[in-house]
C-alpha cells in the first residue's frame, strides 16, 4: 500500500514536472503574411508597430516564449513611446490638432496580454502538435498519480473515523519546507496566470482540442485555469470522500460543491459560448462576481437579447433575494461550502491546510476590518461605475470609474482572491480569501449573524476543552471558547463546513437550522450544575 | 485586598479563578508545578498523535491572565503552614495567602509492582509524562512494543496514541471484559472487538506481575501474573486509575482520606482552605456519585460553585444529573443518568438494549422495572442532546416517554441515518407495547423542564 502511494507520488511529480516544463518548449514566430493579417484584424494604424513587430517575430530564429514575449513587448513599447514623444512635442508647441491625431496610433492593453494574443497564433512545436499526448503526460499523469496517492488511504487510514494522525508531524501539513515549496509554486502559478499569461500559452495548446469540443473556440488561459480547477477539485474530492467517509454531511456537501463547480462554473458557460450566448456562471453572485455591473458586461448583456436580460435580472435577484433568504433558512453555508467555487477549492485542495487559520483575537479583529472594507470598496466601485454608465460621465464623487475598477480588479480580484487567497493555503490556511477578503461572504455574514435560523448548537456540558474544533476551524473561529461555556456558536464568518462537529471527540457540536429564538444563548454556568446556581449566575 | 491563592492550574483551579474575578476584585494567584499556562489535559493524546500542537490545547491566549489580573506562579508547593497562612516552595521561597484553594488534581496509580519506577515506565497524566513518552516511544524503531497496564479510559487513549505511530501494543486488562465494571456486557464486548480491530493485543483477565530491567535500568520486558509469560517491550504505560495528588499535605493538619476531605461547601477541616476537582473527597457521596469524581466537568462545576462562596454568596456544591462522554478509538460514547453494569446494578434496574446489526452503534436504556421510570442511557456511535435528557431526568419521565420522543434527543450531524424507528420497534416487540415515534419538534426541544 505504502509502495503504491509512493509510486503515485512519483507519477504525480513527473506529470507536474512535464506540465511545468512544457512552458519552456516550442518555437514562436509568424510569417509576414500572418503578421499582416493579424495587424489588420486588430486595426493597428501605427506604422512603427508594423515595422517593429515584423523585425521581432518574423524570424527564422527559434524563439522560446520568453524571448518572444520580450521582443513583442519591446515592439509595443517602442511604438507607444514614439507617439508619446510626438504627443509631448505637439503639446509643447501647442499644436492641438496634431497632438490629437497621435492618439489613434497608440496601442492600449497590458503588454503581456498583447504578447499573449500574438503568441497564441505564433506558437508551434511538440506541445501544440501533440496536444492529446501532452494532455496525458500532464493532466493524465497528474490525475493517475494523485489517485494512486490518495486511494490507498482507504486501507491505510484504517476504520472510518477521524484520522488526523500526524498532521502536525509532517512537513507538508505543518508548515515545513514542503509547505513552503507548494506556496512558492502556487504563488508563481497565479502570478503567471494573472499577470504573464503569455508565458503559459503552451498550456492553452494542450487544452485547445477540449476547448474546441466544448466551447467551439481555442483555449484561453482562463480555460486552462477552469479546467485545472475542476480537475483538482475532483481529484481532491476523492480524497475528501475517503477521509470523511464516516460523515454523511461531508460527503453530501462535497458532492454539491463539485457539482456546482463543474456544471455551473465550467460547463454551462462553455456551452453558452459555443451557442454564441453571453458566458455566465449562474451561481456566481455579486459582489463576489465584482464585474457584473461593469459597463462592458452591462453592454454585453443588454445586447444579447432575451437571455442577456434574463441574466441581468437573475443576477440582481440572486444577490438581493435568493442569497439572503437562503442564508436566513440555512446559514451562509448553503453558498460558501455547498455552492461557491472558491469555497469548493478550499474544501478540497485546501482541506489538508485547514488547521493553519489564525485563531487569535487579533486575527478576528483584522478579519472584521478587512472583510467589511472590501465590501464597502466593492459597493463604492459599483455605485461609481453605475453612475458613470448611466450618466455618461467619467467619474463620480471625484472617483474615476476606470481607475477604481482597475484598482479593485488588481488588488482584490487578482492579488487577494488569487495570489494570496489560494497561493498562501499551505501556510495561512485554506480560507484566507473567504475569511478576510470576500465581499459576498461579508454580506452573507451580516445576514447570518443577525437574521438566520442557523447556529452550531453546543451540547450542554459535554465539552472537555480539548481544542480539536478550534484547531480544525478553517475560518479561525475559536469554537472551543463558546463550546466550553455551553454557548451556541453564532458567528458571521462561519461557513458551516461541519468539520468542528466531525472532529469533536465528545459529540458536542451540531450544525442545525432552528427557531431564531434561543439561538444565541449566553450562559455562564453550564448544564450539569445545580439549577438555582445557573439562574443566579446567568442573571449577573 | 484579600489574597486568594490557588494551587493547581487545571480546569478546577482555573474555573474558580475566572469566576472569582468575574464577581470580585480580589487578588488572585494560581500556582502550578506543571506548566505556566493552563492547558487541557484531556487533549494530551492529540499532541502525540499529531492532531494538535501543545499551544492548541491552551483554551486561553497568553495575554488573558494579565488582562484578568490573575497572577501565575510556577513552582512546587512542598509544605503548607496553616497557622501562618503561608506556602513553602521546593526552592525555599514562600507565599502567603488569606484563602487557599487546593486544586491539585491526581496522579497515576502505582500498585507496588516490582520495577514500576524503571526508566521507560510511565503514567499518562502530566505534560511531563507526554514528554517522557515522546522520548521513549518516538517511533516503532525505538519502541518495538509497549505494554499498557490497566483497562480504563486513559489506558485505551494511550493505546490509540501508540498505534497512531504504528507501535505494537499489548494491553493488559484485569477485568474479564473491557471496562465491564462500568459498561453493560453488550457495550463492553463491542469495545473488546473494536480494540482488536485496531490491532491491539488485548489481554483480558490478565494482571501484571513485574517489570524487568536491562543492564542500564531500562525496561526490557514484563511478566504476566497468570501465565508467567514474559513479553519484551520498551515502554510500560501504567493506567490503572488515578488517586488524588496529595502527598505534600501529609503534615499540614488538613484532613485527608484518599483525597482531601471536604463538606458540601468544599471546605476542608481548616478554616479558609478549600479543595476542588480531582483531589476533593466528599465526606458523603452525593446521590449515586462517587466521593471522588475525577472528571473534567465536575472540576469545573466545583470551581464555579466555590467562587460563589469565596465571593460572599455561600453556595453548596450540587451537581445535577450525572452525564459523561468518552471515545474508544473510533467509537463515541455518551451517557446521561445512571446505567450500571450487570455487575453493579440493583435488583429493580432493567435494561432495554439495541444494537446495530453491522455498524458500531448500540444503546442501553436503564429503567426501573417496577415503575418503568427512566434511569439513564448509554449510547455508542450515536450522539444525544444533553439538555433533553437532563430535562427528562428532572421530570422523572418513563422509558416509554423517552422512546416516544427519542428523535428530539438525537444530536448526530445532519444527514446521518436515524435509528429511532428500529429502536422503538424492538422495544415494542419485546414489551408488547405500541409506542409510535414522534417527529422531532423544536418546540419541545426548547421547552424547559
Ligand atoms: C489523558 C487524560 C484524559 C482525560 N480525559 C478525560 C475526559 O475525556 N473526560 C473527562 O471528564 N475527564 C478526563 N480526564 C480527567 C480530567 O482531565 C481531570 O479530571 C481534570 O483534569 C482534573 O482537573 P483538576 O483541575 O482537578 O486537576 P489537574 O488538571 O490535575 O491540575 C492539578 C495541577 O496542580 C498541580 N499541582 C499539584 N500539586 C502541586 C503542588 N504541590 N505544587 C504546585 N502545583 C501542584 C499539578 O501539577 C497540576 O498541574 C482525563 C485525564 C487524563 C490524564
Ligand atoms: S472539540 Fe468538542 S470537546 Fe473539544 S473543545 Fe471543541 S467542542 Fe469541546
Amino acid at each position: 500500500m505504502k509502495a503504491i502511494k509512493n509510486l503515485g507520488l512519483v507519477i504525480f511529480l513527473i506529470g507536474l514536472a512535464i506540465f511545468t516544463g512544457s512552458i519552456f518548449t516550442g518555437n514562436f514566430s509568424l510569417t509576414q503574411e500572418e503578421l499582416n493579417t493579424y495587424i489588420s484584424e486588430k486595426g493597428y494604424k501605427s506604422e512603427i508597430i508594423k515595422k517593429e513587430l515584423s523585425a521581432a517575430v518574423v524570424t527564422d530564429k527559434s524563439l522560446n516564449i520568453f524571448q518572444f514575449s520580450s521582443r513583442v513587448r519591446a515592439a509595443f513599447e517602442t511604438s507607444n513611446n514614439h507617439y508619446d514623444e510626438l504627443i509631448a512635442k505637439y503639446d509643447a508647441e501647442k499644436n492641438w490638432d496634431k497632438k490629437g491625431e497621435q492618439y489613434q496610433y497608440k496601442i492600449y492593453g497590458k503588454p503581456h496580454t498583447l504578447s499573449y494574443e500574438i503568441a497564441k497564433k505564433a506558437g508551434s512545436g511538440f506541445v501544440k502538435e501533440n496536444a492529446g499526448l501532452m494532455w496525458f503526460l500532464t493532466f493524465g499523469l497528474g490525475i493517475i498519480g494523485a489517485l494512486l496517492f490518495i486511494i490507498p488511504n482507504l486501507v491505510l487510514l484504517g476504520k472510518p473515523g477521524i484520522k488526523n494522525d500526524g498532521i502536525y508531524l509532517e512537513s507538508a501539513t505543518n508548515r515545513g519546507w514542503i509547505a513552503w515549496l507548494v506556496l512558492v509554486y502556487l504563488v508563481t502559478f497565479y502570478l503567471v496566470l494573472y499577470f504573464m499569461a503569455d508565458y503559459a500559452v503552451n498550456w492553452t495548446f494542450i487544452l485547445d482540442p477540449i476547448s474546441n469540443f466544448l466551447g467551439n473556440r481555442d483555449a484561453s488561459q482562463w480555460f486552462v485555469y477552469g479546467f485545472l480547477y475542476c480537475t483538482i477539485m475532483l481529484t481532491m474530492g476523492v480524497r475528501m470522500f475517503i477521509k470523511y467517509r464516516h460523515n454523511k454531511y461531508q460527503i453530501v456537501r462535497t458532492i454539491s460543491v463539485l457539482f456546482f463547480q463543474i456544471v455551473f462554473a465550467f460547463l454551462i458557460p462553455e456551452i453558452m459560448a459555443s451557442l454564441q450566448l453571453p458566458e455566465y456562471d449562474f451561481k456566481n453572485a455579486f459582489p463576489l462576481d465584482y464585474d457584473f455591473f461593469f459597463d462592458w458586461n452591462l453592454d454585453n448583456l443588454t445586447n444579447s437579447g432575451g437571455i442577456g436580460l434574463f441574466i441581468l435580472v437573475w443576477g440582481i435577484v440572486l444577490t438581493l433575494i435568493i442569497v439572503p433568504v437562503m442564508v436566513y433558512f440555512f446559514g451562509k453555508r448553503w453558498y460558501c461550502s455547498w455552492v461557491c467555487g472558491c469555497g469548493g477549492l478550499a474544501e478540497t485542495l485546501g482541506d489538508p491546510y485547514r488547521q493553519h487559520s489564525n485563531k487569535s483575537l487579533n486575527a478576528w479583529k483584522l478579519e472584521r476590518w478587512l472583510i467589511h472594507s472590501v465590501l464597502v470598496f466593492s459597493l463604492v466601485m459599483t455605485i461609481v461605475t453605475l453612475y458613470c454608465y448611466f450618466s455618461g460621465t467619467q467619474s463620480f464623487l471625484g472617483i474615476k470609474s476606470q481607475w477604481i475598477k482597475d484598482t479593485y480588479s488588481f488588488l482584490i480580484g487578482a492579488w487577494f482572491a488569487g495570489v494570496i487567497g489560494t497561493g498562501f493555503y499551505p501556510i495561512f490556511g485554506n480560507r484566507v480569501w473567504c475569511r478576510f477578503g470576500c465581499p459576498l461572504a461579508a454580506y452573507l455574514g451580516l445576514v447570518q449573524r443577525f437574521k438566520s435560523r442557523f447556529r452550531i448548537t453546543t451540547n450542554g456540558g459535554q465539552c472537555i476543552s480539548c481544542g480539536n474544533c478550534s484547531t480544525y476551524c478553517e475560518q479561525g473561529i475559536d469554537v472551543r471558547a463558546y463550546a466550553q461555556k455551553g454557548e451556541n456558536i453564532v458567528r458571521s464568518s462561519c461557513v458551516g463546513c461541519g468539520i468542528c462537529s466531525a472532529v469533536c471527540p465528545r459529540g458536542v457540536l451540531k450544525l442545525e437550522n432552528g427557531p431564531e429564538e434561543g439561538r444565541i444563548n449566553p450562559t455562564e454556568i453550564l448544564l450539569g450544575n445545580d439549577v438555582d446556581l445557573m439562574k443566579l449566575v446567568n442573571k449577573n | 485586598m484579600e489574597h486568594i491563592v490557588i494551587i493547581g492550574n487545571g480546569i478546577s483551579g482555573v474555573s474558580v479563578a475566572r469566576h472569582i474575578r468575574k464577581n470580585s476584585d480580589k487578588q488572585i494567584t494560581i500556582v502550578s508545578a506543571e506548566t505556566k499556562y493552563f492547558f487541557s489535559r484531556t487533549a494530551l493524546m492529540y499532541i502525540y498523535m499529531g492532531h494538535m500542537k501543545f499551544e492548541h490545547t491552551q483554551p486561553y491566549e497568553n495575554w488573558f491572565w494579565d488582562k484578568n489580573r490573575i497572577d501565575l506562579k510556577e513552582g512546587f508547593v512542598s509544605k503548607i503552614d496553616t497557622d501562618k497562612k503561608s506556602l513553602e516552595f521546593s526552592d525555599n521561597s514562600s507565599l502567603s495567602y488569606d484563602k487557599l484553594i487546593l486544586a491539585v488534581g491526581s496522579k497515576p496509580n502505582k500498585f507496588g509492582w516490582p520495577g514500576q519506577d524503571l526508566d521507560g515506565v510511565m503514567g499518562m497524566y502530566h505534560k511531563q509524562d507526554l514528554e517522557n513518552l515522546e522520548k521513549h516511544a518516538p517511533n516503532n524503531d525505538v519502541c518495538k512494543r509497549a505494554v499498557i497496564v490497566g483497562g480504563g479510559l486513559i489506558g485505551i487513549e494511550l493505546a490509540e496514541m501508540l498505534r497512531s505511530r504504528k507501535i505494537p501494543v499489548t494491553f493488559l486488562v484485569r477485568e474479564t471484559s473491557f471496562w465491564n465494571g462500568v459498561l453493560p456486557a453488550q457495550e463492553s464486548e463491542l469495545i473488546n472487538k473494536h480494540i482488536k480491530e485496531h490491532h491491539i493485543d488485548l489481554r483480558l483477565a490478565t494482571n501484571l506481575k513485574e517489570i524487568k530491567a536491562d543492564e542500564n535500568g531500562k525496561v526490557k520486558s514484563i511478566v504476566i501474573q497468570e501465565t508467567g509469560e514474559e513479553i519484551p517491550c520498551n515502554v510500560v504505560g501504567l493506567t490503572a486509575g488515578v488517586t488524588p495528588n496529595i502527598d505534600f499535605l501529609k503534615d499540614s493538619g488538613i484532613e485527608t482520606g484518599r483525597g482531601i476531605k471536604v463538606n458540601r461547601f468544599l471546605e476542608t477541616n481548616v478554616k479558609d482552605i478549600y479543595a476542588i476537582g480531582d483531589c476533593a473527597e466528599q465526606h458523603e457521596a452525593i446521590g449515586q456519585r462517587r466521593n471522588i469524581e475525577a472528571v473534567w466537568y465536575t472540576g469545573r462545576m466545583m470551581g464555579e460553585t466555590l467562587a460563589q462562596t469565596i465571593c460572599g454568596n455561600k453556595t453548596e456544591y450540587k451537581p445535577g444529573h450525572w452525564f459523561n462522554s468518552a471515545k474508544f478509538l473510533d467509537i463515541e460514547y455518551q451517557t446521561y443518568g445512571w446505567v450500571f453494569s450487570e455487575r453493579n446494578k440493583k435488583e429493580n434496574e432493567a435494561y432495554f438494549q439495541w444494537q446495530h446489526p453491522s455498524e458500531n452503534k448500540c444503546i442501553t436504556i436503564s429503567y426501573d422495572k417496577n415503575t418503568s421510570k427512566f434511569l439513564g442511557i448509554n449510547t455508542f456511535g450515536i450522539r444525544m442532546r444533553h439538555e433533553i435528557f437532563d430535562k427528562w431526568l428532572t421530570e422523572n419521565q418513563s422509558i416509554e416517554h423517552v422512546l416516544e420522543y427519542l428523535t428530539d434527543a438525537n444530536f448526530d450531524p445532519e444527514f446521518y441515518k436515524l435509528h429511532e424507528a428500529e429502536i422503538v420497534a424492538k422495544f415494542n416487540q419485546e414489551n408488547k407495547t405500541d409506542i409510535q415515534v414522534k417527529k422531532k419538534s423544536w418546540k419541545r426541544i426548547f421547552s424547559k423542564a
